[in-house]
């Protein structure tokens, strides 16, 4: 049989339609188009995809599964290893580690291993997950600080090795950027919440409206007789461009502006009591995942013109090409090689615009991208009555600054091994945005898996 | 789920809860701050701590039924639950014995004045208090902050107690006595910006409470955003208290207002605001 060149395209909601609410953009494979997509896996020998996945998922065999039609065990083949499937078969950029390894990729599309992934993953949780065997405990108790995807990967591992884990988290769900940060278009809910759902059948205890630094120290927890700690924070706290105006009405952080419409569900409001106000203009500075998000959810929210604002260009931005090109369907304009100097306001403290600059590009810089270079005279008025600041997160300090004895980077991060996670500090460890600063949601869930095992390891020769 | 223990009203639309929730009541401290969520639907509403009561693991909040979520709020009784309550939040008020000082509270915001209040008069410090309302019947945590004060005083806007007239009055007659070594005051944005005014001549360092809109309290959204000279600061997780008179008030007060349009339609829309029937 002659071998598909080409991916099984995924079915999505047409952008006309889409960019006014907030369903999921794409509508996922139905089993004809997972069978036709799995026989494209040609199952070869030196299976290179499987070194391309941070969380280390046997893919041919799980591919294999789609073939049998033995839809549900090719969810539990994804298990193994990946305690976030929905999630993972949705938000990693496949197209960087997997399939970039796809053999068929050579030549052809590579196997559409990340739609394949989603598509096993949703019919479980369609089908209904049969309750996991939960491991008999070692007596071992472990607290995990934060319930994004690292404290909630490094938790089901640890749960699964038999140990005892409870989970703080500082919001009132868990999931962390998967509830708060994340689109609903994206990333569906309800998805997260069955997946985070599954996770507490592994034994795992979710305390929610935890904040750990403000509760309990992590000392504290070790004092409390926890035999490890694990903390993935994230990468929580918004960087502001420290530009005039930057605190006009009107400014948000991307943290806030996707927070209000994910997490507090603002789009639904007023039946949810959490407003957002949005303008006719809204400009979205920055061009990474988060600001395609921001932008994208300016339209849902009913914004005339949604504009990404990004000092360097087109082939720089760091935002996946699926993100760019959602968002470009969906009349998402780019204004690249800009800048803003200045937010300007209105007399009653409101925006009305943002002084711009325009760019061109120079020398590489330390990133290996050409730098932008401001050209002189060229500033111009850009008239929005909305900015969201998507220029990127830090470590939030919360924790780090309350953990004595444990060693931290200049900008906050916390130095920990590669490969472990093990921090300065006996017996805590780290892993995720607040080790590696703002990365992606799998590398999160890699480190939370090989904290797991460094974890397991620990304990069994404490 | 966190219970509401006990209720009472203080005042007309005031009211006072006491809430279970021990591990926040172990570690919160004067200064200090919580969030709580109504229900499922609700948003997060950050509110000052008015009392903690270790033993019973209980905190003590009071809020004015002004909003959407306060006046829904508002509408729970004595063992009824709130699906969220998150603390304790913020950084606690620096207390150590100064000397003199003065404690100046207005409307709602003496309740949250009070545990500093105590604290203070506990490290030592000669208290003078000054508390205000609009009228007399407004007026809350009387004797409260008169058992922890050595100089008490009163000011109404309407006469109705007191000394007719506002609390910053008052405030200018103690600095024109006495010499005092730190300033409290807790209120509106509109009192609190007078009263730096009225102190910034004295050159009495004088400490804020500031409480702006917020999501998740941990510094993670920065919609607290409050300018505190050069700087730009979280109220969340480097206040609530600030140096009064570093603060840009027209700025602070202008970000408190960013979604009055939309808080009169969630009242307007709202299954509460009086529909049901609490009011």
């Amino acid at each position: 049989m002659p071998i598909i060149k080409v991916k099984t395209s995924m079915p999505s909601q047409d952008p006309k339609v889409r960019k006014s609410n907030f369903n999921e953009v794409a509508t996922g494979y139905t089993k004809e188009m997972a069978l036709q997509e799995a026989e494209r896996c040609i199952q070869c020998k030196n299976e290179p995809c499987r070194q391309g996945c941070p969380v280390e998922v046997d893919i041919p065999a799980f591919i294999q599964k789609i073939k049998d039609q033995d839809f549900a065990g090719a969810a539990d083949k994804l298990k193994e290893k990946n305690n976030l499937p929905a999630v993972c078969g949705r938000v990693c950029p496949q197209e960087s580690q997997c399939e970039s390894f796809c053999t068929l990729g050579k030549k052809n599309d590579p196997v559409g291993i990340g739609r394949l992934e989603r598509f096993a993953a949703d019919y479980q949780l369609e089908a209904g997950v049969l309750d996991p065997e939960v491991t008999q405990s070692t007596g071992k108790r472990v607290a995990v600080v934060g319930g994004g995807p690292a404290g909630l990967t490094a938790a089901a591992d640890l749960a699964r090795f038999g140990h005892q884990v409870t989970v703080f988290e500082a919001l009132h769900v868990a999931g962390g950027v998967l509830m708060y940060g994340i689109p609903e278009f994206r990333l569906p809910k309800e998805i997260v919440q069955r997946e985070i759902d599954y996770i507490r059948k592994l034994g795992v205890d979710i305390q929610t409206n935890s904040v750990i630094g403000k509760l309990d120290t992590v000392d504290e927890l070790l004092e409390k007789g926890y035999d490890a700690v694990f903390i993935g924070t994230g990468a929580g706290l918004p960087y502001f461009m420290d530009i005039p105006g930057e605190n006009l009405n009107g400014v948000y952080s991307a943290n806030e502006f996707l927070t209000r419409t994910n997490l507090m569900k603002a789009y639904k409001f007023p039946e949810a009591a959490t407003p957002i106000k949005i303008g006719k203009r809204v400009a979205v500075v920055g061009a990474g995942n988060v600001a395609m998000d921001g932008a994208r959810t300016a339209l849902r929210l009913g914004a005339e013109e949604s504009y990404i604002v990004y000092r360097r260009a087109a082939e720089q931005m760091p935002a996946r090409d699926e993100e760019i090109e959602h968002a470009e369907e969906e009349g998402v304009q780019f204004k690249l090689l800009t800048s803003p100097i200045e937010i300007v306001g209105t007399e009653d403290g409101w925006v009305k615009g943002m002084t711009c600059v325009e760019y061109e590009l120079g020398e590489p810089d330390d990133s290996g991208r050409r730098r932008p270079i401001k050209i002189e005279g060229s500033e111009f008025f850009m008239e929005v009555d909305t900015v969201v600041m998507a220029i990127g997160q830090g470590p939030n300090p919360l924790v780090p600054s309350t953990t004595p004895g444990m060693e931290l980077k200049s900008k906050g991060t916390i130095v920990a091994e590669d490969g472990t996670g093990k921090t300065t500090k006996d017996g805590v460890f780290a892993g995720g945005d607040i080790v590696t600063g703002a990365a992606t949601v799998i590398l999160a869930m890699g480190a939370g898996k090989d904290a797991a095992k460094a974890i397991n390891e620990y304990l069994q020769n404490k | 789920m966190y219970q509401i223990v006990a209720t009472k009203i203080l005042a007309p639309s005031i009211k006072l809860f006491e809430i279970k929730a021990p591990k926040v009541a172990a570690k919160a401290k004067a200064g200090q701050f919580i969030i709580l969520r109504v229900d499922d639907e609700g948003e997060r509403i950050p509110l000052t701590i008015a009392d903690i009561n270790r033993n019973a693991g209980t905190l003590t909040i009071i809020f004015q039924e002004v909003g959407y979520t306060t006046k829904k709020l508002g509408c729970l009784n004595e063992g009824d639950n709130i699906v969220d309550f998150v603390g304790p939040l913020g950084q606690p008020s620096e207390i150590e014995n100064y000397g003199r000082i003065v404690c100046v509270g207005g409307g709602v915001g003496v309740a949250p004045l009070y545990p500093i209040t105590r604290a203070l008069k506990e490290a030592g410090n000669e208290v003078i208090s000054i508390i205000g309302a609009r009228s007399k019947d407004l007026l809350i945590f009387e004797e409260e902050m008169k058992a922890v004060s050595d100089t008490f005083m009163v000011a109404t806007d309407d006469g109705s107690y007191g000394h007719k007239g506002f609390v910053t009055d008052l405030l200018k007659q103690v600095l024109d006595e006495q010499e005092v070594k730190q300033i409290w005051a807790i209120g509106p944005g509109i009192m609190m910006k007078v009263i730096c005014a009225t102190t910034k001549p004295y050159e009495v360092p004088t400490i804020v409470s500031m409480n702006p809109i917020m999501v998740d309290g941990t510094g993670m959204c920065g919609a607290c955003r409050v300018s505190v000279g050069d700087e730009t600061k979280f109220a969340c997780v480097d206040g609530p208290e600030f140096d009064g008179h570093l603060i840009d008030w027209d700025l602070a007060l202008r970000r408190m207002n960013i979604f009055k349009d939309e808080e009169k339609r969630a009242e307007a829309a709202g299954s509460c605001g009086g529909g049901c029937g609490c009011q």
